[in-house]
């Protein structure tokens, strides 16, 4: 909400590039462990690993984080509920002014789960499917995870939890399902939120595969932009080139006042971008996460006035920046050159000369062992 | 109700002030939304209101020129709307 933007001055988005003295968008992921392993996992997660912050730990970060007034947090994982110490965490969180976003695949929200949330203040829940049916998210998600999520979703609305958030990640397959991922929120009074595939993650593996196709950017495009009452996390900035932007901040966050604390303390300077050359320090160091924050050499050089570089002549510049970094990387591109899903189709001719081998990847990884998409049977419109 | 420069306003005890180098970020811990002060002397006019007997005196006190008025009163009623402020 810009509540002044009647006043003089630079453009908040302008004040946003050069950084805040706290995130506005803090993602926790709380744990690697996961009981699904989705073949687009940001995270490549699967297994626990064994240098996770211990319970006095995480209670220290979400201290430092009511310091830092960060007024709420995005957890999630893994699955974060596979904590044994998550409802812990959560009240603990909430009881020291740290307001809590949780992303889960409702594998722990049983009734009994749903009543507690339904009495909690300040948490919001959302649950993640990738199909509107279960034979095109189970393909992606794992065999019955589908009906895991409904069941979940089924407890927070008995329960009256009121507006929870359905949340799902665009791909070729479930395209054509938007309006009926709308029909399963709006039957329940919840949010859809509708987000951007990276190739960050297992999703290095599988976005080839699954990224919307040009001519389906396009419709999401008009799809979205035709519901604004449908959330984004403002991540498709990308397709701003395509016609008028779409509400929110059309901008790259990372460092400036986006940022993700990972499962063992490693900041990096976006949920999306879980490797080395973007790790900014970690909360068990001296300072903390203040420190990481204020002070981190790659935060600092992200909060610089970036150069458009290849994408300096092109006109739709100032409309798009230049796209996600995280999906340039992951795709080998370089950074100040155009999204590989350019709407332009400037970042299709640069993908087609990248060395597949020379893409950075997200290694080790906790996967349990390889991850392969399902069959997903044609679809009408698909 | 319709903000109104000749009542008295207060801040929201349910939002919380974070200073920025643009102004502030001010979060509302009942209603969920973020909203952003985009100007530092924003911040005063809104930490004064409390200790005036309306919006009007709050904007004198923060020495808010005459001719930024306006822009002023409209950022304060956008506020009002988002109930960061209330009527007091």
């Amino acid at each position: 909400m810009l509540a002044d933007q009647a006043l003089p001055g630079t453009s908040l988005t302008e004040r946003f590039k050069r950084g805040l003295t706290a995130p506005i968008c803090l993602t926790w992921e709380l744990t690697y462990a996961c009981n699904l392993q989705c073949v687009h996992c940001l995270s490549a997660s699967g297994r626990r690993d064994p240098r996770e912050l211990t319970t006095r730990e995480c209670l220290r970060v979400v201290d430092e984080l009511e310091r830092m007034q960060v007024f709420y947090v995005n957890i999630g994982g893994g699955e974060p509920t596979l904590r044994p110490d998550f409802w812990d965490l959560l009240d603990y969180s909430v009881a020291h002014h740290v307001g809590v976003k949780f992303s889960t695949n409702g594998v722990r929200l049983d009734q009994r789960a749903a009543r507690r949330l339904a009495g909690t203040d300040y948490v919001d829940v959302q649950i993640s499917i990738d199909g509107a049916t279960a034979d095109v998210n189970d393909a992606v998600r794992g065999a019955g995870s589908f009906a895991m999520a409904r069941r979940a979703m089924d407890n927070l609305a008995e329960a009256g939890f009121g507006e929870f958030k359905i949340s799902m990640v665009v791909t070729r397959h479930n395209v054509s399902q938007l309006d009926e991922f709308k029909q399963i929120a709006d039957a329940y009074g919840a949010r859809l939120r509708v987000t951007r595939l990276r190739p960050s993650g297992r999703g290095a593996d599988s976005w080839a595969e699954l990224h919307p196709t040009a001519a389906q950017q396009r419709l999401l495009h008009e799809w979205l932009s035709a519901r604004p009452d449908v959330l984004t996390g403002d991540s498709f900035f990308h397709l701003s080139a395509l016609g008028a932007p779409l509400p929110g901040l059309n901008l790259c966050g990372a460092g400036r006042v986006v940022c993700l604390i990972d499962p063992v303390g490693d900041v990096y300077a976006c949920p999306f971008v879980l490797h080395e050359q973007f790790r900014a320090g970690n909360v068990r160091e001296p300072g903390g996460f203040t420190r990481v924050w204020r002070e981190s050499g790659l935060l600092l050089r992200l909060r610089e006035p970036a150069a458009a570089g290849a994408c300096a002549s092109c006109g739709q510049f100032d409309a798009c920046q230049g796209g996600c970094m995280a999906a340039k990387f992951f795709t080998g591109l370089p950074l100040d050159g155009p999204d590989p899903e350019c709407v332009l189709g400037h970042g299709e001719r640069e993908l087609a000369r990248v060395c597949l081998p020379d893409r950075p990847r997200t290694e080790p990884g906790h996967s349990r062992g390889p991850v392969f998409l399902g069959r997903i049977a044609a679809r009408a419109g698909a | 109700m319709a903000f109104d420069l000749h009542r008295a306003y207060r801040l929201s005890p349910a939002v919380a002030v974070r200073p920025e180098p643009f102004g502030a970020l001010i979060y509302h811990f009942g209603n969920r939304r973020l909203s952003f002060l985009k100007s530092p002397r924003l911040v005063t006019v809104v930490r004064l209101l409390d200790r005036h007997d309306s919006a009007a005196d709050a904007l004198e006190a923060a020495g808010v020129p005459g001719r930024q008025r306006a822009r002023y009163a409209a950022a304060l009623a956008a506020l009002a709307d988002s109930e960061v402020i209330d009527a007091r």
